[in-house]
């Protein structure tokens, strides 16, 4: 049954460029950011993802174009698991929100816009989640430094 | 003084009598003071486990005086400051500590509160002793209970030491 849905997923969602391959059960499908919500709806409402697990980015500093975005969806129907990744340039690092799709976008976005500072189009709130109001930069880009600390109260001297 | 007694001397030593007692008011308020910690447990990360062991019945600070915790930092003169603080969590407990009445005594309790730990990050603050001034570092990841144990005596020896002024500065 598992199976059954992974071959119908790479037919209707593979996109032309990217071959999709499986990664420790795990489906992984590679598209462009364009299609990335026409592809995440089809996956919500056509196939049974009901279950937005994670989104997250991955630094490349080497690549062109340098961010590529994780998706991660759960079919509580099929019990299959779904990887979707797109790649955003450094100069305009914007995806659309998933917002839309699934409630707990709102939230996870928010921590990968701190982290990463992707920012999702359609997300109404982007304010800090896990830092603070004020804190500049984005701390898992790989050129943030990592004894870079920016405290909120003075220190003694 | 030994550990533990009252610091109270005969008049008479041949006697045996006390008619009366002399001792010093800062001895017997340091005594008062060190049998009477009131701590505040501010708990942030795994070394909360190891508190919970040290406070409970197999190692009972209740012994040294110093088991009950106040949740009000207002009623509290020990701020335990237990687990890794972050530079969002700092301002809390700056504000924590200034709610504290003198005398007040700060145990920075684990490696994360004395010096950041392993974290070295844009996350975590490098030792509360950065933002308040503390009097009892606990070594440890997380510490051993007796380790604990061992900084409370050595703070109750710390404070019976001390002045403790209760009217002007010098009385």
């Amino acid at each position: 049954m598992a199976a059954a849905i992974i071959d119908t997923l790479r037919r209707e969602l593979s996109p032309d460029s990217a071959e999709p391959c499986l990664s420790h059960g795990t489906l992984v499908l590679t598209v462009p950011p364009a299609a990335l919500l026409a592809t995440a709806r089809r996956l919500c409402s056509e196939f049974g993802f009901d279950l937005f697990l994670d989104v997250t980015a991955v630094d490349w500093p080497q690549r062109t174009p340098r961010f590529e975005v994780v998706y991660h969806f759960y079919s509580s129907v099929h019990h299959v698991r779904v990887r979707l990744k797109t790649a955003v340039p450094e100069a305009e690092p914007v995806v659309d929100s998933l917002c839309s799709l699934y409630g707990s976008a709102h939230f996870m976005e928010r921590e990968c816009h701190d982290m990463y500072g992707i920012v999702f189009r359609g997300n109404p709130d982007l304010r800090p989640i896990l830092l603070y109001e004020g804190f500049v930069g984005h701390p898992l880009r790989k050129d943030y430094r990592k004894d870079h600390e920016q405290p909120l109260v003075s220190y003694r001297t | 003084m030994n550990r533990g007694t009252i610091p109270i001397r005969p008049a008479h030593p041949q006697s045996g009598a006390l008619e009366y007692i002399s001792t010093k008011k800062d001895e017997l308020v340091g005594w008062a003071r060190k049998f009477s910690l009131f701590p505040y447990p501010f708990v942030t990360a795994c070394c909360a486990m190891e508190f919970m062991a040290v406070s409970s019945t197999p190692y009972d600070t209740d012994r040294f005086g110093a088991a009950l915790p106040r949740f009000s930092p207002r009623q509290s003169d020990l701020l335990m400051v237990v687990g890794t603080v972050t530079h969002k969590q700092a301002p809390v407990l700056v504000k924590v500590y200034e709610q504290m009445c003198e005398p007040k005594w700060v145990m920075a309790f684990g490696a994360c509160a004395t010096s950041g730990g392993f974290y070295q990050n844009y996350a975590a603050l490098a030792g509360i002793d950065k933002i308040i001034p503390v009097d009892v570092y606990v070594p440890g990841c997380p510490p051993r209970p007796e380790t604990v144990i061992d900084a409370i005596m050595q703070l109750q020896d710390r404070i019976a030491r001390a002045h403790h002024p209760i009217i002007t500065k010098t009385f």
